[in-house]
């Protein structure tokens, strides 16, 4: 099938599906007259029963831990793959391919002094604010994710300012790992702690604690914690594997 | 009827992310469309929630009880935004692999497999 071809099939076919979605849509109640009643009940009852003033990391780490955790393994598994795809390959099959980079001889452009000492100076902020943003979602929009992405964007924030070498000391170092590991496997350990205490899994049975404190919200805080270690664990990790081929080149030209 | 405009906003995105994946010519472009199209559930879904006159389900400042958005789409939504960076990351380290093998980042070229 031609190009041209298939972009005809396929407008006929969207124009077709524009056409369903439009009918579908023209059913849902208008903006602004929301009918569910669970956001109505968990709203109500989640600052209560859970001492969370930020409902939706009441919800995502408590009423649906569940599904939060087979998010995160989604999270690990995908880390996994990539990994996996770029495992290192036998010489014979890598020669065929280094034509490409004949004229990259590992030295890299160079690095601005703006760049250098902007980067430098914003790395200690971003490592401060991606701790509160991961510790404080059980009161403020925030928890383990979005503190975990900010984290792991400071290796990048060291790449970029022209630091091969630290890149690499800080990537691949054990505490990456175990951070990663730690994250992974402690989000299913409070899930199991609950059942010694004869609870369902992943009930919250910590105690509480007094609304709007940082130690307050029982597991919602401690698991947002582990997904903030897993995440910037799994973030950093993608990174170095990604970039490892244009560090190495750049260490060995330097040495 | 203009009430229902952010659900068509959302299907809009929805057909153009569509487009971009048909019609692309660069495996790489074809992931942004991707993700251009995940896009599309994060209007729907803040569209649902929204109630009029409601603030964010955030009740550090505010007094139990006030009228709030559904947090549960939020959640939905957080889920959404994390498969679409897992998968996007998977998909461009498959586009780094077919370019190392096959020499080229357009999909109509890449129809001869090798094992």
């Amino acid at each position: 099938m031609s190009a041209r071809t298939r972009t005809s099939v396929f407008l006929i076919a969207a124009a077709a599906l524009a056409c369903i979605f439009v009918d579908g849509l023209l059913d849902l109640p208008p903006l602004g007259d929301y009918r569910g009643p669970y956001g109505y009940v968990v709203t109500q009852v989640a600052v209560y029963e859970r001492h969370a003033t930020d409902i939706v990391n009441a919800i995502n780490y408590d009423y649906r831990a569940f599904d939060t955790l087979g998010e995160e393994f989604i999270l690990f598994a995908s880390v996994v793959g990539v990994f996996l795809l770029f495992r290192p390959e036998e010489k014979s099959k890598k020669a065929n391919h280094k034509g490409d980079d004949a004229d990259f001889d590992g030295e890299r452009l160079p690095v601005s002094d703006a760049l250098r000492v902007s980067t430098e100076a914003i790395m200690g902020v971003m490592i401060v604010f991606g701790v509160y943003i991961a510790t404080h979602g059980q009161l403020t929009p925030g928890g383990g994710f979005q503190g975990g992405v900010v984290l792991a964007t400071t290796p990048i924030l060291v790449y970029l300012a022209g630091d091969a070498m630290s890149f690499e000391r800080i990537t691949d170092s054990r505490l990456v790992k175990i951070a990663e590991c730690a994250g992974a496997a402690g989000y299913g350990v409070i899930g199991i702690c609950a059942l010694l205490f004869g609870a369902h899994f992943l009930t919250n049975v910590v105690p509480l604690g007094t609304t709007g404190d940082l130690f307050s919200s029982g597991t919602i805080a401690i698991i947002s914690a582990t997904v903030g270690l897993e995440v910037t664990g799994g973030f950093v990790q993608l990174t170095r594997i990604v970039l490892r081929e244009i560090v190495e080149q750049q260490l060995r030209g330097k040495s | 009827m203009i009430l229902h405009v952010p659900y068509f906003i959302a299907a809009w995105i929805f057909l153009w992310g569509l487009y971009g994946i048909v019609t692309s010519k660069n495996l790489v472009h074809q992931v942004i469309c991707l993700a251009v199209l995940q896009t599309s559930t994060y209007v729907l879904l803040l569209a649902i929630g929204y109630k009029t006159g409601a603030t964010a389900p955030v009740f550090a400042d505010i007094p139990v009880g006030t009228p709030v958005v559904d947090p549960l789409v939020q959640a939905l939504m957080l889920t959404d935004i994390v498969v679409e960076a897992t998968v996007a990351a998977l998909l461009l380290s498959m586009v780094v692999k077919a370019n190392e093998l096959a020499n080229t980042v357009d999909p109509e070229e890449l129809r001869i497999l090798s094992g």
